[in-house]
């Protein structure tokens, strides 16, 4: 099988409670205990069953960063799914598919979009085919796609038989068939799958039987039409030295840096797609500590992310390290908690993984959408600090130091990340956090129980003061969302609130002052090119991509992802970006929301603004097309990314 | 006794606190503070042991007025905020207090949570009928029909009847009392700070400024022939609210249907007292210190971060472990 730029990218289609997406993992496990490196990229719809839902893994010997748009071999057990993803198969690309479907009518398919079987039929019109997926396949198989129809159901049947099952238990296999009938076309040796199902299966032996009895078959099924495809794949088998590999998705590196960072307390109300996280980390539980003792946070599901953020808020009080997660609808409750957290002063940590919005938006689908929003989240002015993950790297190390932040400078910390990063999967080395400092701020004591009640916010040259705890001896204070004195007491007098609000807005200087550059962003390419590429959060990966295929072809391009988005880094992106020419602004949204901050801070926008709102992530590919055009001098001011497949 | 002396020798409590009070004179707010003082230095704790959450409102001020640890929250959100102290550290005495219209309306659906979370701790509604800081709208315990000096028009609407609210929302410990009869509310106060679980004590007061409609003489039943007022104690007259701890389903029935009679007492005989009394529901807190590993060991106050260098405590060789892959060499 070809296999382009030196990757091969998969993509596996289904219905909803199919089980793709598990079997998607153990594929991209199998794959990566072959040594190789895979990123995993996961599109859904909001549904429990039934609609459509697709998973990439792009394969490759070097790390990979994003996802693409092509199918190098598609893998499809429904009518649906060959609709909607064969005309992204690359020209010399493997489909699977079921025998059976080859009559199915498009008319038939009730999920498919009106947009897409418009555009289908439009295509039938022109080519004489008859309008099913016989006709379909017709449409692409001058472009040299090679169809590998599957006959599922003579298969089941056979497995049924072969495990004393009913014809509908066995059915269930049938995710296990097409994933398998894939890996044995790329000559993925079957001990990886099946090692990978036992570690999926483990606890149920029936279903371990089926699927394993299942991927038997397909690999004999394959070998028996099919051996051509699968003769000789040996960059699947390079001979590595054994060693470990993570094979993690975003919401679950987000959880893991909390637990670092030694969170005692998350709450959080369901939302897709930020829940996901907290069920992992409630999951966790126990965390051994090293000093012999252990722990686990509280994790819990309150009545909605009003109650979340203000309960956070409490515990926090408390001195436990507490965070709050969700997505942009659950952030918008959480905006007056947060100004609360700004005026008190209080550490509070926002995971926010933002989706398609406004309203309900596509709760299942990537933007980043909400960074002007996280800036200014919340009435009147307060401080606040904003970072971003650009990957599912990033992730893990970013929710440590969330806390950090919060605790440091004594303020809420928005952690933005967004749907693409919470379902990307992708093999990673082992994270290393055992030497990461854990910075808990200024704490307080006092040892004079006269000495009280004590004085919350006393006035520093940096606007920090130490911090009492709620239970902590002789340490009584208040606080208040009124504006209030040093004590904590209301007050409304002109200059107590000048004081306070000085105190309380200093902090941002004080956080560009203290926080190193690489806190603040990362540089990519050739440091010294004019090109200019600058980003943040989950667009890293495909402008990474593209940066590193631009100096393939030997055009040397910048790219600056920027970590802190809030106070914004103004001075080192004046003196970066001085020379910049031409500067390009990557990021997923309509708006160029970061455009809008260069233009207010440094006084220089994009020369080129690249945006996507469809709600699905960029890929390398894409940025690259993009970059090459503004290279050639054909770029416009401002260019949508489209993609009506995906 | 907590007590500490003042210049003038006077015996005052540790919970005093001697901040300006801006409440209106003749307003029920006072006679709640004095209560909530008196009740917290008579159960003998510290100041440093005890945190009360206000909500927004006149009402929501209490904490300003108090020598302990006093977060002036946001409206509606008070419970909220008590009940993440009161989950990351069980050590502390958690109050919450706020008007009926903090409490029935814009927070009504975090009471209920409250109630089904019956966590431990006491939530005072200061109900006086009205909006008072606003200046006097109608709130969620005015009655169809009643008009406030304040009203263009007599209320268009139902009232909230609190105690029923709070019976179905899973309170364990209901009770009410008056803002003026100080022995009997510090005698609740204490109660439902006792109490292991949720409790709700709604305090009928006058607002001296914008309900003139429920006024000390309206309580003390002035318009009425019988001179012993319309408040009477469900106590005195034998009233038993106890479920104990191993009731069954019939005396969880009865207790709760009497409670819902008491409840509907109103106009010319207004019931105080302790309503329910609940010993037999589960505490959220009960199933989270038996589930969290270390929680017994310590709370998430307390959890331990970070060795003496700084350095993460966590250990997640496992957790990492069970997200990884071990390369395989495979012979063809």
């Amino acid at each position: 099988m070809k296999r382009h730029n030196n990757e091969l990218a998969w993509r596996i289609g289904g219905p909803q409670g199919s089980g793709i997406d598990r079997l998607a993992n153990v594929f991209g496990r199998a794959i990566a205990s072959s040594g190789l490196k895979v990123f995993g990229h996961r599109e859904y719809h909001s549904n429990i069953l039934g609609r459509h839902s697709y998973f990439d893994f792009c394969i490759s010997p070097d790390p990979l960063n994003s996802h693409r748009e092509t199918a190098d071999i598609l893998v499809t057990f429904d009518a649906e799914s060959l609709c909607r993803h064969l005309l992204t198969v690359a020209d010399d690309g493997h489909v699977l598919f079921a025998t059976d479907d080859a009559d199915v009518a498009l008319d038939s398919l009730a999920f498919l979009d009106a947009r897409l079987k418009q555009d289908i039929s439009a295509m039938f019109a022109q080519s004489g085919q008859p309008p099913t997926i016989a006709g379909l396949l017709e449409q692409v198989r001058h472009r040299g796609v090679q169809p590998v129809p599957i006959p599922y159901s003579e298969l089941l049947a056979a497995l049924a038989h072969e495990c004393k099952l009913s014809r509908h238990q066995a059915g269930r296999a049938i995710n296990t068939l097409a994933v398998a009938a894939s890996a044995a076309l790329l000559g993925l040796s079957n001990e990886l799958m099946i090692t990978e199902l036992e570690n999926v299966f483990g606890n149920d032996p029936d279903m371990l039987s089926l699927n394993t009895r299942a991927v038997a078959r397909a690999y004999d099924f394959v070998a028996e039409h099919h051996n051509s495809a699968s003769a000789s794949q040996p960059w699947l088998h390079e001979q590595r030295k054994v060693r470990e590999t993570l094979f993690i998705n975003g919401s679950q590196s987000v959880a893991l840096g909390k637990l670092a960072a030694g969170i005692a307390f998350q709450t959080y109300y369901p939302i897709s797609p930020a829940s996901d996280e907290s069920l992992f980390l409630e999951s966790q539980d126990p965390i051994p500590l090293r000093n012999g003792s252990h722990a686990a946070p509280l994790v819990l599901q309150v009545e909605d992310e009003i109650a979340a953020a203000s309960m956070a808020c409490g515990a926090a009080l408390t001195g436990a390290r507490s965070a709050t997660s969700t997505s942009g609808p659950g952030f918008c409750l959480m905006t007056e908690s947060l100004g609360w957290a700004g005026m008190n002063e209080v550490p509070l940590v926002v995971s926010l993984y933002q989706r398609g919005g406004p309203s309900t938006g596509m709760p299942t689908r990537t933007e980043q959408g909400d960074l002007q929003f996280a800036i200014h989240a919340g009435h009147g002015e307060f401080p606040r600090l904003v970072l971003a993950s650009g990957d599912v790297e990033d992730c893990f190390y970013d929710a440590m130091q969330a806390f950090n932040y919060a605790e440091r400078y004594q303020l809420p910390v928005i952690h933005m990340l967004d749907k693409a990063l919470a379902s990307t999967s992708q093999t990673l080395p082992l994270f290393r956090y055992e030497d990461k400092k854990i910075d808990r701020g200024e704490s307080f004591s006092n040892n004079d129980p006269k000495a009280t009640p004590v004085a919350r916010f006393a006035l520093t040259s940096s606007g920090i003061s130490s911090r009492p705890l709620l239970g902590q001896d002789n340490a009584q204070h208040w606080l208040s969302g009124a504006e209030h004195d040093t004590y904590g007491q209301v007050s409304e007098d002109p200059v107590v609130r000048e004081h306070m609000m000085e105190k309380r807005m200093h902090k941002l200087q004080q956080i560009l002052d203290d926080l190193p550059a690489e806190e603040k962003l990362n540089i990519y390419g050739n440091e010294t090119a004019r090109f200019t590429i600058i980003t943040w959060g989950s667009t890293k990966g495909a402008v990474w991509d593209a940066v590193k295929r631009m100096a393939q072809n030997d055009i040397e391009v910048r790219a600056i992802q920027l970590r802190l988005l809030w106070p914004f880094p103004t001075e080192e992106l004046t003196t970066l970006l001085a020379d910049a020419a031409p500067l390009v602004v990557v990021e997923c949204n309509y708006s160029g929301q970061l455009n809008t901050l260069l233009r207010e801070h440094i006084e220089r926008g994009a020369d080129h603004l690249l945006i996507k709102y469809s709600g699905r992530p960029m890929s390398g590919d894409a940025v690259f097309t993009a970059l090459q055009e503004i290279h050639a001098g054909n770029g416009a001011p401002r260019r949508a990314l489209h993609n009506p497949n995906e | 006794m907590n007590d500490k002396k003042t210049a003038t020798g006077h015996s005052k409590s540790l919970f005093h606190s001697d901040r300006a009070n801006d409440w209106c004179a003749g307003c029920g707010d006072f006679g709640i503070l004095r209560s909530l003082e008196k009740t917290l230095t008579a159960i003998e704790l510290s100041p440093d042991q005890v945190a009360v959450f206000g909500g927004i409102g006149c009402s929501g001020k209490t904490p300003y007025y108090l020598s302990t640890y006093g977060i002036h929250t946001l409206h509606g959100r008070v419970l909220p905020f008590a009940t993440g102290a009161k989950l990351a550290n069980p050590a502390l005495t958690v109050i919450a207090v706020g008007g009926d219209g903090d409490g029935l309306s814009i927070g009504a659906g975090h009471l209920v949570n409250a109630g089904r979370r019956n966590v431990d701790l006491t939530y005072i509604i200061f109900d006086n009928g009205v909006y008072g800081l606003t200046k006097g709208q109608a709130s969620p315990t005015l009655h169809y029909g009643e008009q406030t000096k304040a009203m263009a028009t007599p209320s268009m609407l139902e009232h909230i009847n609190p105690q029923m609210l709070a019976l179905a929302a899973g309170f364990t410990w209901i009770g009410r009392g008056y803002a003026y009869d100080v022995a009997q509310l510090c005698d609740l106060m204490e109660q439902a700070i006792r109490h292991p679980g949720s409790a709700l004590l709604t305090v009928l007061q006058p607002c001296p400024t914008y309900n003139q409609l429920h006024d000390k003489d309206w309580y003390a039943g002035k318009d009425l022939d019988d001179t012993t007022g319309r408040l009477y104690s469900l106590q005195d007259e034998g009233y038993d609210p106890l479920v104990p701890p191993d009731a069954g389903q019939a005396t969880l029935d009865q207790k709760m249907l009497q409670c819902l009679g008491a409840a509907q007492q109103w106009d010319t005989r207004i019931p105080t007292g302790v309503f329910f009394h609940d010993l037999n529901k589960p505490r959220l807190l009960d199933p989270i210190a038996q589930r969290h590993s270390g929680f017994d060991i310590a709370t998430p106050a307390q959890q331990p971060v970070c060795d003496k260098e700084g350095h993460p405590l966590a250990c997640l060789d496992t957790h990492f472990e069970a997200l990884s892959v071990r390369t395989r060499n495979i012979e063809r």
